[in-house]
């Protein structure tokens, strides 16, 4: 083998392992979320967000439309405020569209899908949804169906 | 009396013995700053460690990939969870599977060919015969070839992870029947780079500068013997997966 053959694969090697390297960080991870985020800010309040996280989808009809990117509590309500991002080249969402908190199968993630309302003006960065439906609590509704059967009898 | 002699003797053994190897991989990496000057060495080196063995790595990659794929779906697919297999496969690859079973496998290929060419070398009097003629051994056999394995093991490791989540995307999509959109959207969702994949690659990097120099160790410090080779190529083997192996839970442990 002469060297410039072995410099030859060696310089393969070195590129293949950084492509392999860049392509992991886009295919497979969240990478791809962090940047160019061309995104505005909508924030929400809700009874009940038990199981959303951060970074949960947010979708309209299934088709995800933003992410969660904060939740906090308000300190005067004790509701959940949720901070959402959603992408630019969604903007013309009807500002009293409203929220619920889903659940994708049964043992899935939490997400949040958006009913679309009627209203003429769009949603924009810092509008506030008020129209919202908190997150079914499996616990909660075990315990009110087994009351309701045992007040028939 | 006798039994305490040797257990002092043993003691004594061990703990030259590690001063030793730390005190050579000191050398060794001051050593780096002369690699510049020398740089088609380390060039070979990088050729010898790492191009020579991305054939095993590739192959092994993507059979790990792929039954990791099948015997996830196994499981997953009683909860009905079988969306979630790209997130299975990409996180048990990049987190443990990719850094650990890469560093076996560069342990074995590259560790133990590195302890028999040096061990070989001190067996023929070659190193002898460079200090004779006033050329640093350890500038010129240790380090390239300690810089080649810290630098080619991430790569090799990238490549891994890259083959295994493909070959577990073609078992999963192909063979499977997962949904090929939901098999990847789950995982870029659900892999984080700072904690999945960065932590994959500092393991790698690590496990590639301890499995390096445990090889070049042995090799430099082997009897000069054919018996003394083959001892020291087993030793490097056999203690540089034993590192890799406890290494990695500290790792994990520091990291999570």
């Amino acid at each position: 083998m002469n060297s410039k053959w072995v410099e030859f694969t060696t310089g393969i090697f070195t590129i293949s392992g950084i492509v392999a390297l860049i392509v992991l960080v886009f295919q497979s991870t969240n990478f791809s979320h962090m940047i160019g985020s061309d995104v505005y800010k909508i924030t929400a309040s809700f009874d009940n967000v038990s199981g959303l996280k951060e970074r949960s989808a947010v979708s309209v009809g299934g088709v995800k439309v933003g992410r969660v990117s904060q939740i906090d509590i308000d300190k005067d309500s004790y509701e959940a405020v949720v901070t959402i991002e959603i992408d630019k080249q969604y903007d013309q969402i009807p500002e009293d569209s409203s929220l619920s908190v889903f659940t994708a199968g049964l043992l899935g993630e939490k997400y949040i899908g958006m009913q679309i309302g009627g209203a003429p003006d769009f949603l924009k960065e810092g509008s506030h949804i008020n129209l919202t439906q908190s997150s079914i609590v499996l616990e909660k509704l075990i315990s009110q169906f087994l009351f309701s059967q045992s007040e028939k009898k | 009396m006798n039994w305490i002699i040797r257990l002092g003797n043993l003691t004594i053994n061990f703990i030259s013995l590690q001063g030793n190897s730390v005190i050579l991989c000191l050398m060794t990496l001051m050593a780096f700053v002369k690699i510049p000057k020398r740089f088609g060495l380390f060039i070979k080196q990088l050729f010898a460690i790492g191009v020579l063995s991305i054939s095993i790595i590739i192959v092994s990659g993507l059979f790990v990939g792929m039954v990791l794929s099948l015997q996830g779906y196994n499981t997953l697919v009683n909860f009905g969870a079988e969306e979630s297999l790209g997130v299975v496969v990409a996180l048990s690859l990049l987190r443990e599977l990719s850094p650990v079973v890469g560093a076996l496998l560069f342990a074995g290929r590259a560790g133990s060919s590195l302890t028999a060419e040096i061990g070989l070398m001190k067996a023929t009097e070659q190193i002898s015969a460079m200090e004779m003629m006033a050329i640093d051994p350890i500038e010129y056999i240790l380090a390239p070839r300690l810089l080649a394995g810290i630098i080619a093991l991430p790569l090799l490791i990238a490549l891994f992870s890259l083959v295994g989540i493909y070959g577990g995307a073609l078992v999963a999509i192909d063979y499977l029947g997962v949904d090929n959109g939901a098999f990847w959207s789950q995982m870029q969702a659900q892999v984080d780079i700072q904690h999945d994949l960065m932590s994959g690659m500092i393991k790698s990097v690590v496990f590639g500068f301890v499995v390096t120099w445990i090889a070049i160790y042995q090799g430099y410090s082997c009897i000069p013997t054919s018996e003394g080779v083959s001892r020291a190529t087993t030793h490097t083997v056999v203690f540089a997966s034993l590192a890799v192996l406890g290494l990695d839970f500290v790792l994990t442990a520091a990291m999570l």
